[in-house]
């Protein structure tokens, strides 16, 4: 990590109800929203109840819990990939129809996804590709994006030719190169190891700061989501809502240092008190306190 | 770039390695073929009861040696002005690679399109696909008149429907299922993360099935191809006996076949035609894989 880069951004105050009426100005405003599956069958499941969420343009929310709570069924509600049963999603001040309709965000998953019949540069070309950009300016972008997450090298190679951290990298590359103000991530460093992992975290961190980009990002590990966000938004199982809110003030200046930060673990055990507070069933339990273990390794 | 080169020259050296394969496997068959009849009983044998020892006789079992001589002979001896059979063979089978190739073409895009509607939509592919099975258990040599008397009274525009283009069709009827059933496994099996991907960018379906769709589909449609050429020449060699079209490798089954008893080395000279004209086609298709998933990382199991 480099410690001399700037993540200059202004925290939103969002505990301030006033600044809470400002959706227009949001980059994801949800009030209300509920999600129930199979609806009217024996096996209905209500995914998510009455949740209310502003994503401040600029901000980064993680989404936390266990797993089953819904979060990456909240996540595919902010991107319009599933109708909520209730509520109203707003994405950039618009529905969320429209705001997929305009590519107003850009989305990145545990898996690369990545398209190996197409070369580095051609994917992360795509979504321009489907804008309709032309063939020399989206080649441009595309080089540009690539060259922000530091792949300029790699430009014409496969995607099967690459390490997993370097696919993870050319999929946000490919979720940014429409530059959205909106940044969707559903685990995206799941499947890397410990070390890639927190490369990433600061890497990502660096690049959304430079192009100004609201995120939000769904992940499993706590030190994790401390660490990059403006605001941890705890979820509970069954059905799925939010249940605290951990607002993290690290200085925006995120470095090796800050994992050492006593702030940092203050932070860590706050989100852990909250994951484990939930009244979860034993098995949501033991996976919490799966989590928590895990993360504990993690720190030393 | 030095992996896909590394890539390539393994390529290359697995392809020698297929060739002596292929070559030894030939010697095998020929091995057992004359240890057998040196060795089998000359007027056949019980297993079990169950007659089914072949004989070993000359008109049964001719030598390998014969087959490969007879190939060099005058196809009637007594007339010196007639070609050698190899020659005769060999137009032969162009012609049959011929119709079986406009088959194969027929009976890609018939495949391909069936497939894409059935991936499209849910009630056509509920409605078609038993059919599509179905049609596979009629026996050719039962539908080769009636297409060959419907391509008789054919005449769109004013144009005369060849008599060729109805073996080509039944050709195709054999040729499009495996392409059909094969590319709809394949359009299926796209990913839901890319698929979730592409609903994110609001890509159409029209844009989705050229991107992705399509692309991801290639390494089952392959395959599928494959099935399908030797289909095709199945198909074609049997029309053409059926509907008694001349110039062709069925022909000349049929011809040889009525000269077996006085001279059993010459069927054998048609059945490697036939044999050619099918690997002929499993060549072209394995050279168009290779031009398609030349960048593409291949599926373990090849």
């Amino acid at each position: 990590m480099n410690g001399d880069r700037v993540v200059d951004r202004d925290r939103p105050a969002l505990a301030d109800p006033a600044q809470r009426a400002a959706v227009t100005n949001s980059a994801v405003a949800i009030s209300g929203a509920s999600k129930s599956f199979n609806v009217g069958t024996p096996g209905e499941v209500d995914a998510l109840v009455d949740i209310d969420l502003v994503v401040a343009a600029g901000e980064f929310v993680s989404l936390i819990g266990p797993s089953g709570c819904g979060k990456s069924t909240l996540l595919r509600l902010i991107a319009n990939l599933i109708e909520p049963t209730a509520g109203s999603v707003l994405v950039t001040g618009k529905p969320a129809a429209r705001a997929r309709a305009d590519q107003d965000y850009g989305m990145a998953f545990q898996q690369a996804g990545l398209f190996d019949w197409r070369s580095v540069v051609r994917n992360v070309e795509l979504p321009l590709e489907l804008k309709g950009w032309d063939r020399r300016r989206r080649r441009e972008r595309a080089l540009e994006m690539l060259a922000l997450v530091k792949l300029d090298e790699f430009v014409d190679h496969r995607p099967w030719q690459l390490s997993g951290g370097m696919q993870q990298r050319v999929a946000i590359a490919r979720a940014l190169a429409a530059a959205p103000p909106l940044l969707l991530m559903d685990e995206p460093f799941g499947a890397l190891d410990e070390m890639t992992r927190e490369h990433m975290q600061s890497e990502l961190l660096r690049i959304c700061a430079e192009a100004r980009t609201s995120v939000v990002f769904v992940t499993h590990s706590i030190p994790e989501a401390v660490f990059l966000s403006h605001r941890v938004v705890v979820m509970s199982p069954r059905p799925g809502r939010i249940t605290h809110v951990v607002t993290v003030e690290l200085s925006p200046v995120r470095t090796v240092d800050t994992r050492e930060d006593p702030y940092f673990f203050g932070k860590i055990t706050q989100v852990r008190e909250a994951l484990r507070g939930l009244g979860a069933s034993t098995d949501d339990e033991l996976l919490i306190e799966q989590a928590s273990r895990a993360s504990h390794a993690k720190e030393r | 770039m030095s992996q896909i080169a590394r890539r390539r020259r393994a390529g290359s050296g697995r392809a020698v390695r297929q060739v002596a394969l292929f070559v030894l496997a030939l010697a095998i068959a020929a091995a057992l073929w004359e240890l057998y009849k040196a060795t089998g009983p000359p007027e056949g044998g019980d297993v079990l009861g169950w007659r089914i020892l072949p004989r070993t006789s000359d008109s049964a079992m001719p030598h390998i040696w014969d087959m490969i001589t007879r190939l060099g002979d005058r196809e009637r001896p007594l007339q010196a002005s007639s070609n050698e059979i190899w020659r005769v063979v060999l137009a032969g089978g162009w012609y049959s690679f011929r119709l079986a190739l406009v088959g194969l073409l027929i009976g890609s895009v018939v495949g391909v399109g069936l497939a894409v509607l059935m991936s499209r939509f849910g009630v056509v592919r509920r409605g078609l696909l038993p059919y599509v099975v179905v049609s596979q258990t009629v026996p050719l040599i039962a539908l080769a008149p009636l297409v060959a008397s419907w391509g008789g009274r054919l005449h769109p525009f004013g144009w005369e429907w060849p008599r060729w283009l109805s073996v080509a069709v039944l050709g195709a009827f054999l040729a499009f299922f495996p392409v059909s059933v094969g590319t709809l496994r394949g359009l299926e099996s796209t990913s839901a993360t890319s698929l979730e991907l592409m609903r994110s960018y609001a890509a159409t379906w029209r844009q989705t099935l050229r991107r992705v769709r399509f692309p991801a589909a290639v390494p089952s449609m392959i395959p599928a191809f494959r099935l399908a050429a030797a289909a095709a020449v199945v198909g074609v060699v049997v029309a053409e006996i059926s509907t008694g079209l001349r110039g062709g490798i069925g022909r000349l089954i049929i011809e040889y076949g009525r000269q077996a008893t006085g001279d059993p080395a010459k069927v054998y000279a048609a059945v490697f035609g036939a044999a050619a004209v099918g690997m002929a086609m499993a060549g072209l298709v394995a050279a168009v894989d290779g031009l398609v998933m030349h960048h593409r990382r291949r599926p373990e199991t090849t």
